[in-house]
């Protein structure tokens, strides 16, 4: 590993540790805002615990779902990638909003709605990356694989799914960062995380809870990005 | 012995026919070159023979059995194939490409591995520097070498060659087929090969099948093809200057002839006035490499430029563009040590050319 993501991991677990220390953030909203400034419902360490649960999560089975979809799309005929492909666009053009109001009369207030919210917002990125990847391995690569005997499934692992993954790990980036930032409105349902202290602040026009969150959400945002862009230089490398 | 054999064996896409009532055999050892214009069916007909093409109609029988009656991962794992765009897997050094088929087939790394490297140097490329480069850090000739090195590396009997020479320049595709024969020579494999390269077809070959809409023209010894053609189509495609293609087939060492030498610092013997002797001499050094040339009568001394020389193995064709490009009287041919074996004139090339009888002889 290079020093320079050495000092890249380093930045990123302290910022993370600052954002999640109810000391550390304390004084610094007070230093802006005077007094009083910290959230006080519940500790910046479990609100960003709760964010991370609900985005990651939300992403995990967007991203099995995306995979297991871009390999049906790649893999099936141009007919039927059009379709999976339209379907992941639909579910990422309504907005969450929308299908939160339209979930929480079936799966009732919480997380639940939220991270059908983000699970289906995330779907795209990943299923675009996967599809994208696996059309993009060499014929002439599959060609040779196919004249020198592998079989179908070796194929697929030795060959065509290691030559997608720089593309499938950029989708789960782009899925992941996505959701990072729409979990925030999780707390309209009661679901927690970062989102709670933006609403509070809004209501009370206490800009210090705002900006509490919001830094919070950023910074788990930057790194969790940082991060994934390292696995997909990784892969790249292979 | 056949190895593999076509019964006439047709493939339909749609309606219309890629390849129709194909009948050939193939003997064991030898190159057979299937060419023709694109659409002849010549690809159809090659990729029939691992089963990567399934005839509609006929069928095909390898050593002896029914093709069919082959698992196709098995079939494809003992005939070497060979892709024009080589088709080297990216994310994989050159080791582990050139062990992708023995590791198929279940052989133990370590063998697979020092395999690998045998057949590295065999296609010219210097395992240690080669064995831990990716695809993307080789030339175009380099992949075309490690492509073949891939296909021979589980030992198999017949090699399958898709245009295997096709994507890299003119220069180094002489290059290739020249250690191709090489290797050939030495492994003795049985070898189907696509090209629409004549002069490949004719250089590389021992029968050539001339193929047209999915309809073999005519099947023959590549002299055969080039001396009588039959019918126009194969008359077109053989081209106006077939006999010059027919010198690629003869080797320059069969009408050269014996040198006339003088040794550096020495005299050449001065013409005696009858038109016997030759006009001019080779200046060779102490150990019979050539250094230029000398008049009749006058002292050896090294030339300005070094003599034209070609190994030898080269053929007529060789000869010929050698003394059109450097303009020689004369070219010479050297042994491996640089000894000059033999010369030969324009005149010499010309009566090879004019003997009607062209051999299917020695490359």
């Amino acid at each position: 590993m290079s020093l320079r993501s050495l000092v890249g991991g380093a930045c990123a677990f302290a910022a993370l540790a600052a954002v999640s220390s109810e000391r550390v953030m304390g004084r610094a909203l007070a230093a802006v805002f005077g007094a009083g400034a910290l959230y006080p419902l519940a500790s910046p360490a479990e609100l960003l615990a709760q964010h991370l649960s609900l985005a990651l999560g939300a992403s995990l089975a967007a991203a099995l779902l995306g995979f297991a979809l871009g390999i049906i799309a790649a893999m099936a005929g141009r007919e039927a990638k059009r379709l999976v492909m339209a379907a992941g666009a639909l579910a990422q053009t309504v907005p969450p909003v929308a299908v939160l109001a339209l979930a929480v009369p079936v799966l009732g207030f919480g997380s639940r709605p939220v991270f059908l919210a983000l699970a289906l917002y995330g779907i795209l990125p990943v299923l675009h990356g996967t599809a994208t990847g696996l059309a993009s391995v060499p014929p002439a690569a599959v060609d040779a694989a196919v004249g020198m005997g592998m079989g179908r499934r070796r194929r697929f692992f030795q060959i065509e799914l290691p030559l997608a993954l720089p593309a499938i790990v950029a989708g789960l980036r782009s899925s992941v960062v996505i959701n990072v930032g729409t979990a925030a409105i999780g707390a309209a349902m009661g679901a927690g995380g970062l989102g709670r202290p933006i609403m509070a602040g809004l209501v009370q026009f206490k800009t210090s809870y705002v900006a509490q969150g919001a830094v919070a959400a950023m910074v788990l945002a930057l790194s969790l990005d940082w991060a994934l862009t390292k696995l997909e230089s990784v892969v790249t490398r292979g | 012995m056949e190895i593999l054999r076509y019964e006439g064996a047709g493939k339909r896409y749609g309606a219309a026919w890629a390849l129709r009532d194909f009948t050939l055999g193939i003997e064991e050892g030898t190159i057979t070159a299937l060419i023709g214009p694109s659409g002849s069916g010549k690809t159809t007909a090659l990729r029939m023979a691992n089963r990567m093409a399934e005839p509609d109609e006929g069928g095909l029988r390898y050593e002896g059995r029914e093709l069919r009656s082959y698992r196709p991962e098995a079939l494809r794992r003992r005939m070497g194939y060979v892709i024009q765009s080589v088709g080297l897997f990216p994310h994989w050094t050159v080791l582990q490409n050139v062990c992708a088929v023995p590791r198929l087939l279940g052989r133990r790394r370590r063998e697979a591995e020092a395999r690998a490297d045998e057949l590295l140097a065999l296609v010219g490329l210097d395992p240690a520097r080669y064995r831990g480069r990716r695809p993307s850090e080789l030339s175009g000739g380099e992949a075309q070498r490690v492509g073949v090195a891939r296909a021979l590396a589980a030992d198999p009997p017949l090699l399958l060659m898709d245009e295997p020479f096709g994507a890299v320049d003119p220069l180094q595709r002489a290059k290739l087929q020249a250690s191709f024969l090489e290797i050939q020579k030495r492994l003795r494999k049985t070898v189907l090969l696509v090209t629409h390269d004549l002069d490949e077809a004719v250089r590389l070959a021992d029968r050539v099948v001339l193929m047209r809409a999915g309809l073999v023209v005519q099947a023959d010894t590549p002299a055969r093809l080039l001396a009588e053609p039959a019918g126009e189509f194969a008359r077109d495609f053989v081209g106006e200057e077939r006999s010059l293609k027919r010198l690629a087939r003869v080797a320059a060492a069969s009408c050269a002839r014996p040198p006339a030498t003088v040794p550096l610092g020495a005299d050449a013997p001065a013409a005696d006035g009858s038109c016997d002797g030759p006009a001019v001499y080779w200046a060779v050094d102490g150990r019979g490499r050539p250094a230029g040339f000398v008049r009749p009568g006058a002292r050896a001394k090294p030339g300005a430029e070094a003599p034209s020389v070609l190994p030898l193995g080269a053929t007529l064709k060789e000869a010929l563009a050698l003394m059109l490009e450097d303009g020689p009287e004369l070219v010479g041919l050297v042994d491996e040590e640089g000894v000059l074996r033999a010369e030969l004139g324009l005149a010499d090339i010309a009566r090879a050319s004019s003997q009607a009888v062209v051999t299917d002889g020695p490359r």
